[in-house]
């Protein structure tokens, strides 16, 4: 107990980096994806000390600057910062990625559940899911933020909805596929009940796959927040989100393209990024797929 | 053969039922009450009562979805509240320039993708194969609207090749029409060409692992021809699957680029629709893109048994 407290001694430190250091070689891409990650989540928590202008300050005489020293980004029509800006509209892209994955996969995980083992459910359930999978992605989330009030709150529930169905397939086919296998026929011959079924058997069979599909729907529900903000369907236009400040800079892209590619290149290497990891991930916690695709 | 023909046609029967439902349902429970928009500000509440028993707003949801089904059946997809003309209508003005994005996009997105992953897949572990996985992974991960930019950028106001955005119909010439359909086409294609390419130099990569691929070989058989004639089509089934799933990017990068284009299409009205809250227009499009999509990939599972005649469920 104690030893845990004490700061790691030199070796151990080096046992760590060297550990890190193997990890990296021999999966780059969640090296790579990971450390542009940990570098664009720490330039938007750290976004109120890597800027000294607030994101909504207002500036009409130095409006439309394209990147110099003092704006080093660039301002937009109203001479707002750009930079500022950009690194504040990331906490809304991440934390709106982050929230639909955790949703979209606990959310997935029950229903998944109850369709694997309730034929009624599932008969039900899965044809729901089949009509919501009918619909592109992009016009679904479209279609329900029309109905509903702009907030970022329902721009996380309508993402959800539409990144549920690949959840809920995906736990259905485990739990069918595992709920076969002789070892889990052999707990319940010896008398296991259904939660120690689930919880020693089922659930943890979920884990890796479901860690791979958040990292992937956390890209996609990025992209699909921005894509809808940028239509004017998504978070309200007064926040700064990556999306809105595209939107904004769409009239002036001839004079200023800096207030379109500056949040857009950034989105793209966030999403990049995370791709990256999740691809990684794919192929650590599954080694038949590591060289394929 | 003909059986699973006939099954897989009345199998889609039920999804776009399901869909339809999906689709009437979201906008059924949307807030606001249409009774009261066409009524206009001035109405009485008993002239709102009339509109809604001659809408047929007063009836229960069941009754109200078939009503509404028999109307789509028989080819009416209700009134636009913004413009007042028929859905239908609005659609066949806009139809031309989204059958041209979307044909010009999948002919550019599989003539590329294609033989890219399966160069990929013949020079696995090289640069090559390196260098095209790199664009996908890019390719993938940059989205529509930024793609689109940047190509603009480059090419329309740097380099001045291509018009910045607009759209010319056909009739006005074949070149200004392919002239502003290039952009649009490379930034919606660029995430399926990804997708597509991956998925090709994968399956590619499994067939030439296999035996009557190392005869073919050791016969002496040219590499084209070993390539295209003999790994191409024994790879194509999960190609042409993906082919059919990456329709819904298409479609939905559609709304996008016809956006950031400027182009009159479908894509456009419906981001239109948006603003003025035009439920019947959304309705309308979600419907027709989700038909698509439901028949492309009808077509997709049809074709398996051309190119796999052993598949007879």
């Amino acid at each position: 107990m104690a030893s845990s407290t004490l700061p790691p001694s030199q070796p151990e430190v080096r046992a760590i980096c060297r550990r890190l250091g193997r990890g990296a070689r021999r999966h780059p891409t969640v090296a790579v994806g990971s450390v542009i990650l940990a570098l664009i989540v720490t330039a938007t928590l750290l976004a109120p000390w890597l800027t000294i202008y607030d994101p909504l300050h207002i500036d009409p005489l130095s409006r439309l600057k394209s990147p110099t020293a003092d704006h080093v980004l660039g301002t937009d029509a109203i001479g707002r910062d750009l930079w500022s800006r950009t690194i504040h509209g990331g906490r809304i892209s991440l934390v709106v990625g982050l929230i639909v994955a955790v949703f979209a996969t606990a959310v997935g995980l029950v229903l998944g559940l109850v369709a694997g083992y309730n034929r009624i459910a599932d008969a039900i359930l899965m044809r729901v899911m089949d009509g919501l999978m009918s619909i592109p992605a992009i016009l679904l989330a479209i279609a329900l933020m029309a109905v509903a009030q702009a907030s970022i709150t329902t721009v996380i529930v309508a993402i959800t909805v539409v990144e549920l169905p690949r959840v809920v397939r995906l736990v259905r086919a485990i739990v069918l596929s595992i709920r076969e296998q002789p070892y889990v026929e052999a707990a319940i011959v010896v008398g296991s009940r259904f939660p120690r079924v689930l919880f020693r058997h089922i659930l943890p069979n979920t884990l890796a796959p479901l860690t791979v599909q958040a990292t992937y729907i956390c890209a996609a529900a990025i992209l699909i927040e921005s894509l809808l903000s940028f239509l004017g369907a998504g978070t309200p236009p007064e926040v700064p989100s990556w999306g809105n400040i595209m939107a904004e800079g769409r009239i002036y892209f001839q004079l200023a393209p800096w207030i379109i590619l500056v949040p857009g290149v950034f989105l793209a290497i966030a999403v990049l990024a995370i791709n990256l990891v999740g691809d990684g991930l794919r192929d650590m916690l599954d080694p038949r797929f590591a060289r394929r695709l | 053969m003909w059986a699973y023909v006939v099954r897989r046609v009345l199998a889609t029967i039920p999804v776009l039922v399901i869909v339809a439902l999906v689709v009437f349902s979201i906008l059924h429970f949307a807030p606001g009450d249409p009774a009261a928009v066409i009524a206009g500000d001035q109405a009485t509440p008993e002239q709102i009562a009339q509109i809604r028993a001659q809408l047929g707003l007063d009836l229960p949801f069941h009754e109200q979805f078939f009503r509404w089904l028999g109307d789509l059946l028989r080819g009416d997809l209700g009134t636009s509240i913004f413009s007042n003309l028929p859905v239908t209508t609005l659609f066949m003005q806009r139809l031309e320039p989204t059958i041209a994005l979307t044909v010009s996009t999948t002919i550019v997105t599989v003539l590329l993708a294609v033989p890219a992953g399966v160069l990929a897949a013949w020079r696995a572990g090289t640069w090559i194969d390196r260098a095209v996985m790199s664009v996908a992974v890019l390719g993938f991960s940059f989205p529509v609207f930024v793609i689109a930019y940047i190509l603009i950028f480059v090419f329309s106001i740097q380099l001045g090749w291509l018009p910045i955005q607009g759209y010319r119909p056909i009739d006005e010439g074949i070149w200004p029409f392919l002239r502003h359909l290039i952009l649009p086409s490379v930034a919606l294609g660029l995430s399926f060409m990804a997708l597509i390419a991956r998925i090709t130099r994968a399956s590619v990569l499994e067939v030439l692992s296999q035996d009557h691929i190392r005869t073919v070989k050791a016969k002496g058989m040219p590499t084209r021809a070993l390539l295209f004639d003999h790994a191409l089509p024994n790879a194509a089934v999960p190609i042409l699957t993906i082919i059919g799933v990456g329709v819904a990017i298409l479609l939905g990068g559609v709304v996008v680029t016809e956006s950031v284009f400027a182009i009159p299409g479908m894509g456009r009205l419906v981001v239109d629709a948006i603003l003025h809250r035009d439920y019947p227009v959304i309705q309308g499009v979600l419907l027709i893109f989700s038909a698509v999509y439901v028949f492309v990939n009808l077509a997709v599972d049809l074709l398996y048994v051309v190119f796999d005649p052993r598949i007879r469920y």
